[in-house]
């Protein structure tokens, strides 16, 4: 994944110590990601067949991404018969310059946006600002983010770090700097804010002429894309303007129409905790007198291609971007979505962002390390991605290095210089496992030594120990109680 | 035309789509990889009656407001429901909306490819029918079809009221519902009014979409 990293984004230890320490901020994703997760377990549990939908729908994802070359091909087809035009761009940089010349071609100076992931992933908005066009953000979390001055910290609502006194301090004050000014008076009521949006994006819909938008799906055998959302400001954008412009990540395609039976079941209860988002619009192509006249499909690779190419990690291809995974991470409740560094957060950025931009970084390096492993991500996943599997399989790589594809090449990763502590003690461990001997007396030496335990370990050790208490020592280790007492059967 | 380097990106992406999947087989068929089809197409057997009945409990859980009335009635139903708002210019679809409204005190607007958005911004409400209703999500789905309008009409204005006949336009879920729509026609699910749950991830009814939805069944009505 190429496109914006903001210069020095630090690794992720460093953003939680930082942001752990935020108690305002712990407080709001503590009462937000608690609410939604109780309405969730309500949603799923209504449907009886929630395992085979599950079930379902990953073996649709995989099935779709073992010939993904053929659905993707099948797709450009059927969308260029329904009088849409499809362009491919291998990475962000690619894309912002289509969409940029797209846009250039219509003359106008202005896009209205449907709030998008891919587009946050390239970096869309800076790269039209550069070429002075303009892009407004019309999903109410969105618009948020954009008149704070903030970066995203949750996939389904980016600002969910904000909460409604901020949101009423960034209406007042910003407002008025992208239009229409907030009103007087404005409270910090929930419907208030949703009542100031309204008012302030009104004349933007009305006037539009170009829009951006991603998709939820996209359907092989029709050419057809969905749309995904609660507002009406999807629905404004993908009908009122003349020219639509969708970007979107080439694992969002699915081979049938009958699949999306699956998913418009799994996404809507597992995301808002809802039985159906309120709209949802399927379009194929354009329409004669209804709708956009010029429809652009941008195809994204950005990473996704070298992601298919690992066997264990091509998985998180699967994700619908649900984000019930964050939603009960207790990591993500108490360093917030800013931490992990990338438009995608919570467990799902773990797993997504290093394998889209590789681990390079230490940013990237530290991700697959956010996590407890406590399996809860795993378990709510409406597609059955094993995240715990994959941040294994991504700690491997970090630590002793390995085949990875990046940017469509084969390549060897080296090891990590920073896990050179984790790889020596891995190896003492095995040699020690290996030989009884020295774990019984290294034990024994241990257990008399236990008052000495420090709370943190010297030297190379302290980085281990900044995040994870020490084990306490016990007495007498387990070995040599069973050989006093097989186990307590003779007392 | 295929992105800003003709097709050579088109190529890159499929050749590294294939290099990636090196380790599936090279006889495996696109449908080969199992699915298996075990979910349910229906969450219990219901009558039309029960049918009819989830789906307004749903309707109204997401706030819509459900009135039922028999063919006969509903005239005076959507009559009532204008004139409870002083709705005064209605945006009225070719098809049954126009003859559901024939003697109501409105100005009708009808629709047409003329009309932008800042007309329909004018307007009151909207009377439209749709091509079916989902009653296990308590969704209505739109598509352009007769009396349904182009999509910026059900829209703009704030207030929809949509018409379900009972008798063939409900069915029980979406597996049923997706079986039964033209993918090539724009289709729009709606379930309840606009809303969000962006502040503090609480549902607030009410952002762009009409604010206010009405949902009108209507038992044996003709057309």
């Amino acid at each position: 994944m190429s496109g914006p990293v903001p210069l020095g984004m630090p690794a992720f230890p460093d953003a939680a110590a930082v942001s752990t320490r935020d108690a305002r901020l712990r407080a709001t994703l503590r009462h937000a990601t608690r609410t939604i997760r109780a309405k969730r377990g309500a949603a799923v549990a209504e449907l009886d067949d929630w395992r085979q939908l599950r079930a379902a729908a990953a073996a649709v994802k995989d099935r779709t991404l073992r010939h993904l070359d053929h659905h993707l091909v099948r797709l450009e087809e059927r969308v260029t018969a329904a009088g849409g035009t499809v362009h491919w761009a291998a990475d962000a940089d690619e894309a912002n310059r289509i969409v940029t010349a797209l846009v250039r071609e219509t003359g106008e100076r202005e896009v209205l946006k449907v709030k998008s992931m891919t587009t946050q992933e390239t970096g869309l908005n800076a790269a039209l600002a550069e070429a002075g066009v303009r892009a407004y953000e019309t999903d109410l979390a969105e618009l948020i983010v954009q008149l704070g001055d903030d970066l995203p910290s949750h996939l389904l609502v980016p600002a969910i770090h904000r909460g409604r006194s901020e949101i009423r301090g960034i209406f007042r004050d910003r407002m008025a700097d992208w239009g229409r000014p907030a009103p007087a008076g404005l409270t910090d009521r929930p419907a208030d804010l949703a009542e100031a949006a309204r008012l302030h994006l009104r004349e933007k819909f009305l006037r539009a002429r170009v829009a951006v938008s991603g998709a939820n799906f996209m359907v092989a055998e029709t050419g057809t894309l969905v749309v995904v959302e609660s507002e009406g400001n999807g629905r404004m954008c993908l009908t009122l303007p003349e020219t639509l412009i969708s970007v979107v990540g080439i694992e969002k395609v699915v081979p049938t129409w009958r699949d999306l039976e699956v998913y418009l079941q799994l996404l809507p209860r597992s995301s808002t905790a809802e039985r159906m988002n309120p709209y949802t619009s399927m379009w194929t192509g354009t329409t004669d007198g209804d709708g956009p006249r010029a429809f652009h499909l941008v195809l994204l690779d950005n990473g996704r291609t070298d992601t298919l190419a690992d066997a264990v990690g091509r998985q998180v291809l699967r994700c619908i971007r649900c984000s019930a995974c964050l939603n009960v991470c207790p990591v993500y409740e108490r360093a917030g979505g800013h931490a992990y560094g990338s438009p995608y957060p919570g467990p799902i950025g773990a797993v997504l962002t290093p394998q889209l931009r590789g681990t390079a970084s230490a940013l990237e390096e530290s991700l697959p390390f956010a996590s407890s492993l406590c399996g809860a991500c795993y378990e709510v996943c409406p597609v059955a991605i094993d995240i715990p599997e994959v941040l294994l399989h991504l700690r491997e790589r970090v630590a002793e290095g390995g085949e990875a594809t990046v940017r469509g090449v084969r390549a060897v990763v080296r090891p990590a210089r920073r896990h050179a502590l984790e790889r020596g003690l891995m190896a003492a461990a095995g040699l020690t496992l290996q030989h009884p001997g020295a774990l019984r007396s290294g034990q024994r030496l241990a257990a008399r030594l236990r008052r000495l335990r420090p709370r943190r370990l010297p030297g190379p050790g302290r980085a281990w120990t900044d995040s994870r208490d020490l084990p306490e020592v016990p007495e007498e280790s387990f070995r040599d109680w069973w050989a006093r007492t097989r186990g307590g059967a003779s007392s | 035309m295929k992105g800003t380097d003709g097709g050579a990106s088109r190529a890159r992406i499929l050749a590294r789509v294939r290099r990636a999947l090196a380790d599936v087989p090279a006889h495996e068929r696109p449908r080969d990889h199992p699915v298996a089809r075990d979910y349910l197409r229906v969450h219990g057997r219901r009558s039309p009656a029960e049918s009819a009945a989830l789906l307004a409990a749903h309707l109204a859980d997401y706030r819509a407001r459900v009135h039922r009335c028999g063919a006969d009635g509903l005239p005076r139903l959507l009559r009532d429901l204008l004139a409870e708002r002083g709705a005064r210019r209605v945006v009225v679809p070719a098809g049954p909306p126009e003859e559901w409204l024939a003697g109501a005190p409105v100005e009708r607007v009808p629709d047409s490819p003329a009309l932008t958005p800042y007309d329909l911004d004018a307007v009151d409400a909207v009377v439209t029918g749709c091509a079916l209703a989902i009653a296990e999500t308590g969704t209505l789905v739109l598509d352009g079809g007769p009396g349904q309008g182009r999509r910026r009409v059900t829209l703009v204005p704030d207030h929809h009221i949509c018409v379900v006949r009972t008798a063939d336009q409900i069915v029980d879920s979406v597996p049923q519902a997706l079986e039964r729509l033209d993918p090539l026609r724009p289709l729009t699910w709606v379930s309840g009014p606009s809303a969000t749950s962006d502040i503090e991830l609480d549902r607030v009814e009410g952002v762009h979409g009409p604010r206010l939805l009405d949902v009108v069944l209507v038992a044996d009505a003709a057309g």
